[in-house]
């Protein structure tokens, strides 16, 4: 056993560390929290009573989700000429919402996946909520779509169902290939979070005392008692599924990037355009994540579990998706340019200087190309307060960029006389901030009945949970708190 | 075999201090020849199929076997529609198997759908799970598996099974608590 290394794995805080061995890790739970702390401290989320603030909160997501709701029953009953959409623009805030709301659900599965594949044991804390932040998130950009085409009854068109008329869909349509691609992604991400979630109802299941709280847990738990022999499956079926969902999440947002792509209009029709999206949903998804969780880890004092290291591993992949960002929006100008084309050139020169010019510049320029760079400093990345003012330019500039790409692509058309601009309505508004209050009131949901952070697989982050782990006094490290039990 | 006072007995089984007690103990009653154990731990632990013997596991085929199936499922629908029963001439593009390029979408977004529920029903099949009711649940002290508790649990049927034989085993390795735990 290696003595040193144990050593430095168990000191406390980052100075500490530093001091002993320069390139010793900082352990991703602090504090030498054990076993037990962690089941307490995250099951105790759950199991107190509901704070004030949190029915405050909920009452008001709710409301707004509620009056969001009527939006859309207004909308389906009335037609979709209470939306502003008219010629030339025939997709606006509706398309905008879905793919903002589509991005966001994309860092999730980045962490519940890609960073499981990479073994990035950080993800540990986080890859919960941020799974069930997907979830909610797909729930909120499937509204648009589906109701957009406005006769919803109809919607099953888009099923390859037999019928008597005969007809069957274009298999060979972006617009089918999105269906499937989100309709798998959120069934996906559903399997993959409530494959996760077995271990941790289980836990709850065995630490409630109520009757009501045991029989349900103990329904959704499926009986799971830890036994190595199921582990055994339950690994092999994770890393299938985060392996069947890194392609996934690359391919969802890449189809409905396809949407745009294989249109002829300028702007649209571009190769850029896979990339160019999964980039941008990874960093409007990890703005979402911190958005939720800075305030989270405040409230609930998850100090310990979801520590500054955690927030600056965060806000170097936002750096790192927002250059990817910045420089497919540089390429897009040049291929303008290079290209020679007409139309191509004044569409992008539309986008500086024409009626939408200050969504680019505040929303593209500003919140994501600019803000984010500040991440290239240590103090930017350790201070809360500019971690979440990033975090809030970044959520407002990728709904700023979806719209301009989408309106500004459609709103000059060929012919100057068919040229128009898009003016929101009440319903456009209103379903808009409805959709965020179906997604907060459902993430306060979550935080009050589920586990936030998957405690099964945090405790492998912490070094008792090594079998070659020694405690430094070279005694048996009895379960780390240092008492032994009785 | 039964206790004195007549119950059913499931298994003998012993609490472990720690993640690095149990892999040590696990090793020690896979080299003793039992075949009927397990241990019970609150996380997944590193290197402990090894220690208990246990291979790779090939809950991986039906996974291959459920991405093949939605692969071929997403062809059939596809191709009929579109080549047999209801051609569209969009674009004049040929409706064959020759523009396979864009059926490839939902190919591969079935073959990930299929792959995953095979995956997800496959964990529980293969772990006897959905189960109402399993007799180490009926010792107190294993509520703490889900917690912090590491527990080590030879059962009764094993052929090597004697009671004194075992309770050395789990005491020299290290156990703590050891107790029978019974069928019912």
């Amino acid at each position: 056993m290696d003595e040193t290394y144990t050593t430095s794995e168990r000191v406390e805080g980052e100075a500490a560390a530093a001091a002993e061995r320069p390139l010793a890790r900082v352990p991703l739970v602090l504090n030498k929290r054990n076993f037990s702390w962690l089941t307490e401290r995250i099951s105790g989320v759950v199991e107190n009573p509901a704070p004030r603030w949190w029915w405050v909160a909920f009452t008001i997501t709710a409301s707004v989700a509620t009056f969001g709701l009527f939006c859309l029953g207004y909308q389906i009953s009335t037609g979709v000429g209470t939306w502003g959409l008219n010629h030339p623009v025939g997709w606006a805030w509706d398309i905008t919402n879905f793919v903002f709301w589509i991005g966001i659900g994309h860092a999730g599965t980045l962490i519940s996946a890609i960073l499981f594949l990479l073994r990035q044991k950080w993800r540990t804390s986080i890859n919960r909520s941020a799974e069930a932040m997907t979830l909610f998130a797909v729930i909120c950009a499937a509204i648009f779509p589906g109701v957009h085409v406005g006769r919803v009854w109809m919607a099953w068109y888009l099923a390859p169902l037999p019928n008597n008329y005969g007809i069957w869909p274009n298999f060979r349509s972006p617009l089918v290939w999105d269906v499937f691609a989100v309709s798998t992604y959120f069934t996906v991400s559903v399997l993959f979070w409530y494959t996760g979630l077995i271990p941790d109802l289980a836990t709850l299941r065995d630490r409630t005392t109520s009757k009501i709280r045991k029989f349900l847990f103990g329904i959704f738990a499926c009986g799971w008692r830890g036994s190595n022999r199921n582990w055994r499956h339950y690994e092999m079926a994770y890393l299938l599924l985060a392996g069947l969902s890194t392609p996934l999440v690359l391919s969802v947002h890449s189809v409905v990037s396809f949407d745009f792509a294989t249109s002829i209009l300028p702007t649209w029709h571009t190769t850029i355009f896979p990339p160019y999206f999964v980039a941008g949903a990874i960093f409007g998804g990890f703005a979402m994540v911190l958005t939720l969780l800075i305030p989270a880890r405040a409230i609930f004092k998850l100090h310990d579990i979801i520590t500054p290291q955690h927030i600056d591993k965060m806000a170097k992949i936002i750096l790192l998706t927002g250059s990817f960002v910045a420089y497919a929006y540089t390429m897009e100008f040049f291929v303008a340019w290079y290209s020679g084309n007409s139309y191509e050139r004044f569409a992008f020169w539309n986008r500086i200087f024409g009626p939408y010019w200050w969504y680019w510049w505040v929303g593209m320029l500003f919140c994501n190309c600019l803000s984010p760079q500040l991440f290239w400093f240590h103090w930017c990345r350790r201070n809360i307060f500019v971690v979440y003012f990033v975090c809030m330019c970044v959520n407002a500039g990728m709904w700023f960029e979806r719209f301009i790409i989408i309106v500004g692509g459609l709103h000059r058309d060929f012919i100057p006389s068919s040229w128009g601009l898009f003016i929101p309505t009440w319903v456009d508004i209103w379903t808009y901030i409805g959709t965020l209050g179906i997604f907060t009131s459902l993430f306060l949901l979550f935080i009050r009945f589920l586990p936030m952070v998957a405690m099964s697989e945090v405790k492998t982050a912490v070094p008792e949970a090594d079998v070659h782990y020694a405690s430094p006094n070279g005694q048996h490290p009895v379960a780390a708190g240092g008492k032994e039990r009785t | 075999m039964r206790t004195p006072s007549g119950h059913k007995v499931y298994a003998m089984a012993a609490e472990y201090p720690s993640a690095a007690a149990l892999y040590e103990a696990a090793k020690r009653v896979r080299d003793a020849g039992f075949r009927r154990w397990d241990v019970y731990s609150p996380f997944p632990i590193h290197g402990m199929d090894a220690a208990m013997g246990l291979g790779k596991s090939w809950l991986s085929g039906w996974v291959l076997f459920g991405g093949v199936s939605g692969l071929l499922t997403a062809a059939v629908i596809e191709f009929g529609p579109s080549s047999i029963l209801y051609p569209l001439d969009v674009h004049g593009k040929p409706t064959n198997f020759f523009t396979v390029p864009a059926f490839f979408p939902i190919m591969f977004e079935l073959t990930v759908l299929f792959g995953a529920f095979a995956a997800f029903f496959a964990v529980l099949i293969m772990n006897g799970l959905p189960r109402w009711y399993h007799p180490m649940f009926n010792w107190e002290r294993f509520s703490r598996v889900t917690n912090d508790g590491f527990f080590l649990a030879i059962e009764a049927r094993d052929p090597r099974f004697t009671e004194a034989g075992v309770r050395d085993l789990l005491e020299q390795s290290g156990g703590q608590h050891i107790t029978i735990v019974h069928e019912e």
